[in-house]
């Protein structure tokens, strides 16, 4: 039935239905193009006072590369942190749901770790602040008594647990569903026969997944690492409460550094003129760092693309 | 099939909504018809409208009561208010999208001058309106109150002081026995009114101890714990033995305070120590005739006061566009600093009622609002 | 170790011609099924013991414990099993290790919310406002002791709307410029461009995402003109990228012979994405628009600037100011109704929380069971 209503409607309606969806493609396409064109611009002439202003004016006193810097470097440890924990464990548990655990309790898994991408990020940081913090700090003194020599473990360890290393497994924790579900979707998708071929040739389970199943999802992958990048980039709610902030230093155990978006999110409100433009133009910078890590994803993705089933 | 399958879906979840809708009620508090059986309203009748205020999140809890006493007397006006913070209240107000804004600090002029195209040529006014004690707070075991000069308070938060049982801590307090705990100095990590007001009080009292510049932002310099809002440095401080922070006198709880040496004497915080900083403070240079921005004397040594307070302003316009918006600014501006309206933001936001002078002063000032001509 | 050597032993004393064992590896031998309970008995008694040296603690317990087996057990399948299926068997652990890792946050978030925020949730909770909640009522319930008074239907209500409006924008727009971008662009410099931009999108701040809004309608309608609507762009603006990446993806491995074969039929090519391609992705673009909304209904910064706060219901997304659930619970755990007991206030904010969590539940299962309806039958 299905088969004749869409062959025999095809040939009447069929030319203006395919310029219509054509067009309205087309169209939402070149929306979003002018979205974020809209959004650059914005951008561009809120924070120009920062680019014209006398640096002695500027935050810190010594123009805005020196203000940024720190905090740009902050974003990206916090980020790094996040990433280098969820993507394996992230990873590691789509594989789990994908291919190991049971068909039964596979579905309602998914749905769970679904769930939990949705939890406000103000609860992911009082969350951080009231439970995992205060659990973290003997680890951190362990670490700063036995790994102290490393400059990244430096003791002496903040008590209070609110340090970048608390702030990143808080991100990670954020960001895990987002690259789960994601690629376990795309695990799914597989197709069944190189699964199966793989088998047959006598791979072991491990040996069919990196021989069928990791090759095919790979572009699939990166796209899911670079969605959970964004929002560990972009988190504000989380590292404001989970960090106790300041200057940039090597340590991640102890209080200090900053990320782009908590330094928006806590000065904002409070922030007026120069001051104003100075935060805008962070959000300008971390506009950039985005932009920069898509381009060496989109380079990666590139290189894979013959495995993608459209092309 | 399918089609009629969704439609129904559709259906059930759009008269689930409906149900939902009907179901929400808009008095929780079970009060009989606002304040109708209650006393009568204000002489000038009952105003209409919606009145928006943008501002300082400190403000919140009494600007709750404010409008729920205020809408209990006039039941057609409704009142907005956005705590998004002092800096982007002026903002808003600025570009004239508030009628009023709330401040932890008043008009800078240049900013007064700005005010002057949404406002008319006699430009916006502050009017104090709520007054808050800061209180210098700690968690110390076995330790509940603690007498100290400015001096020594800004050497602990400077880090130049690290341990409980230092000299400078145990010469002004004889009777305590102090623990060698490390001192843990927990501080805002948002930019806010409350660090201001703090610090402007270090640099005025102890001006050798403390160097750095007065702003809203703890100095960078100091590399200490912190946290973000004032239930943050709270919780992070109750949570933390050893640790000193700083915050609003109604939201310390369970921590001990220090009393602060004033001239001779050290003061317990208070609310009527508090007011009593406004009676000694000057008014702003330069300011127009109705304008109440003041200047506290933070290094103050008037017995009895408690110079570490942050004080909050309405700002106004001293005209509005017509008649109607006069008449609802003017009713809840004098509502917000009428004695009622005082004591009934003291008894939810537990800070310090203005005294009776300084509540004259202010509906005097607000009573000059007129219409643009 | 003691049950490794044991299960050797075992091994090599059953098999009746231990060479030709050697030869074929589909006749290899296979670790006996006690064998793998055994080694995590003893792993987890060796890792009380070696935690116990070191003053006990869970976690060091539970780290000890899984190292021992990992290695344990991988070295026993290695030795028994060969090479191939001990490096099987190590990344079987390590991913069932990954999954049990993961939980144990996710769980504790989860326990937190629901320990937290079940004492608060009540049909006064859900069905109220907080209108004419002040810090003077929350004093006197603390002081009596009776029920927490104040809800948050009118967030829940503003959540709903404010959801709804921004899945209404972001959702064709979306799914539009994904199917371009799949069947259409083919990977011409529009489709580059477009794709590439999506992924800065991505990128955007939250609070720059609603302050754009805010300067859009602040432009067209005057300044600060707050209301649901512009809560709604400010979200579409960080929910489009979603939608378009995961969809893309979707439609991407839908296998080029579906299209062909409609082709073949000589289907046109709109009803072939339309009846063909989305029905076969259905599941995973339904799914990566419920993880899209779970993105954006949880956002605090840009709806404080777009739709400010209100304490009373308001239904009309056109008109007046809005509160939604993530800035119901951002305010009541930053700035309490009553500073002094902060107790209602925060029982307010984590049973919001619990119903923000239920209520992406629900949509979840809406989610699936629009995908149920549509996708074609498969073999998985």
């Amino acid at each position: 039935m299905t088969t004749n209503a869409l062959t025999s409607k095809s040939s009447t309606s069929g030319r203006a239905g395919d310029k219509i969806f054509s067009g309205a493609a087309l169209g939402a396409g070149v929306l979003i193009l002018i979205t974020l064109f809209a959004v650059a611009v914005f951008l561009l002439i809120q924070a120009l006072p920062t680019f014209m202003a006398d640096p002695a004016d500027i935050s810190g006193g010594a123009g805005f590369l020196s203000y940024i810097w720190p905090i740009v470097v902050g974003t990206v440890i916090a980020a790094a942190i996040a990433l280098l924990i969820a993507t394996p464990v992230g990873l590691g548990v789509a594989l789990f749901i994908s291919h190991f655990a049971p068909r039964r309790i596979a579905g309602p898994l998914g749905y769970v770790i679904d769930l939990l991408a949705a939890i406000p990020s103000v609860i992911y940081g009082a969350w951080g602040y009231m439970v995992l913090a205060p659990a973290l700090v003997p680890g951190y003194d362990w670490l700063a008594r036995n790994l102290g020599f490393i400059p990244i473990f430096e003791g002496p360890a903040s008590q209070t647990g609110k340090t970048m290393l608390t702030a990143g497994i808080v991100l990670a924790v954020m960001v895990l569903p987002i690259i789960t579900s994601l690629s376990r979707e795309i695990f799914l998708q597989t197709p069944k026969l190189h699964e199966e071929a793989a088998l047959a040739l006598g791979a072991t389970r491990w040996e069919m997944i990196t021989t069928a199943v990791l090759p095919f999802a790979r572009p699939g992958i990166i796209s899911a690492t670079m969605l959970g990048l964004g929002r560990a980039l972009g988190e504000t709610m989380a590292v404001a409460l989970v960090l106790s902030t300041g200057n940039l230093i090597p340590s991640l155990i102890k209080s200090g550094n900053q990320t782009i978006a908590a330094e928006i999110a806590l000065n904002f409100p409070e922030a007026f003129g120069l001051r104003l433009a100075e935060l805008i133009a962070a959000g300008l910078v971390l506009f950039l760092i985005t932009l920069v890590v898509n381009m060496i994803a989109r380079a990666i993705i590139a290189r894979h693309k013959e495995f993608s089933g459209a092309n | 099939m399918k089609l009629n399958r969704l439609g129904s879906a559709a259906a059930v979840l759009s008269v689930a909504a409906l149900a939902l809708t009907a179901c929400g009620s808009d008095n929780p508090t079970g009060a009989a018809g606002a304040s109708a059986s209650g006393e009568t309203p204000a002489a000038n009748a009952a105003v209409s409208g919606t009145l928006t205020g943008i501002g300082a999140s400190s403000q919140k809890s009494a600007m709750e009561a404010w409008i729920t006493g205020f809408k209990a007397e006039n039941p057609q006006a409704n009142v907005q208010y956005s705590p998004d913070g002092s800096g982007a209240g002026r903002k808003a107000f600025l570009a004239g999208g508030a009628q009023f804004a709330g401040s932890d600090a008043y008009l800078k002029p240049e900013e007064a001058e700005e005010a002057k195209q949404v406002c008319g040529p006699d430009g916006a006014f502050n009017v104090p309106a709520y007054v808050s004690p800061i209180a210098v707070a700690f968690n110390l075991d076995g330790v509940d109150e603690l007498n100290l000069d400015a001096g020594t308070i800004a050497k602990i938060f400077k880090k130049e002081i690290t341990t409980w049982n230092d000299e400078a801590i145990a010469k002004q307090n004889p009777e305590a026995t102090l623990p060698d705990t490390a001192i843990t100095v927990v501080h805002r990590n948002d930019e806010s009114g409350t660090t201001e007001n703090f610090v402007e009080y270090l640099k005025a009292a102890a001006g050798d101890v403390w160097t750095y510049e007065v702003s809203g932002d703890w100095p960078s310099d100091i590399q200490s714990e912190n946290a973000k809002g004032t239930s943050g440095v709270v919780s992070t401080t109750g949570s933390t033995d050893g640790a000193i922070t700083y915050a609003d006198f109604s939201a310390v709880g369970d921590l001990s305070t220090v009393n602060v040496k004033v001239g001779d004497e050290y003061t317990k915080i208070s609310a009527e120590a508090a007011a009593k900083a406004l009676e000694t403070a000057t008014p702003v240079e330069g300011a127009a005739e109705n304008d109440l921005a003041l200047d506290l004397e933070r290094d103050t040594t008037e017995a009895g006061t408690y110079p570490i307070v942050l004080l909050s302003y309405h700002i106004f316009c001293t005209t509005y566009k017509d008649q109607a918006t006069v008449d609802l600014v003017k009713a809840f501006g004098n509502y917000a600093v009428s004695a009622e309206g005082q004591k009934t933001a003291s008894d939810s936001a537990g800070n310090a009622p203005l005294s009776a002078s300084m509540e004259e002063k202010a509906a005097a000032a607000i009573d000059s609002i007129t219409v643009a001509k | 170790m003691s049950a490794m050597t044991t299960s050797e032993r075992r091994n090599t004393a059953t098999p009746p011609t231990g060479p030709s064992r050697k030869r074929n590896s589909l006749a290899k031998g296979k670790l006996p099924k006690w064998a793998v309970p055994a080694v995590a008995g003893g792993s987890i008694i060796l890792g009380a013991a070696g935690s116990t040296l070191t003053g006990f603690n869970v976690a060091t317990f539970a780290i000890y414990s899984a190292v021992i087996f990992l290695v344990a057990a991988s070295v026993a399948t290695t030795v028994v099993e060969g090479k191939r299926r001990g490096k099987n068997a190590t990344w079987t652990y390590l991913i069932y290790a990954s999954f049990i890792l993961a939980l144990i946050p996710l769980a504790s978030v989860l326990y937190t919310v629901l320990e937290k925020g079940l004492p608060g949730m009540n049909m006064h909770f859900l069905f109220s406002s907080m209108n004419g909640i002040t810090g003077a009522v929350d004093n006197q319930t603390v002081e009596n002791g009776t029920p927490v008074l104040g809800g948050a239907y009118h967030a829940l209500m503003g959540t709903l709307l404010i959801t709804l409006w921004a899945t209404v924008i972001s959702v064709p727009v979306g799914m539009l410029t994904a199917i371009y971008l799949v069947e259409y662009g083919k990977n011409g410099p529009l489709a580059r461009a477009i794709t590439f931009f999506v992924d800065v999108m991505t990128g955007i701040p939250s609070i720059v995402a609603g302050l754009f809004a805010a300067a859009f309608f602040g432009l067209l309608l005057g300044p600060n003109s707050r209301m649901g609507i512009v809560a709604a762009v400010a979200l579409s603006v960080l929910m489009i990228p979603t939608v378009v990446r995961s969809t893309e993806e979707m439609l991407k491995i839908v296998p080029n012979e579906l299209r062909e074969a409609s082709y073949a039929l000589g289907v046109r090519r709109w009803r072939t994405i339309l009846k063909v391609v989305i029905p076969t992705a259905i599941s995973g673009i339904a799914s990566g628009v419920t993880l899209a909304i779970a993105r954006v209904i949880g956002e605090t910064a840009p709806i404080l600037v777009t739709a400010g706060i209100a304490s009373n219901i308001n239904l009309n997304v056109f008109a007046n100011w809005m509160s939604t659930l993530p800035t119901f619970i951002y305010y009541q755990i930053m700035t309490p109704t009553s500073p002094t007991n902060v107790d209602p206030s925060i029982q307010r904010a984590w049973a919001a929380a619990l119903l923000l969590i239920l209520m992406v539940m629900a949509l979840n299962l809406a989610a699936r069971l629009i995908a149920k309806l549509f996708a074609p039958k498969k073999g998985r």
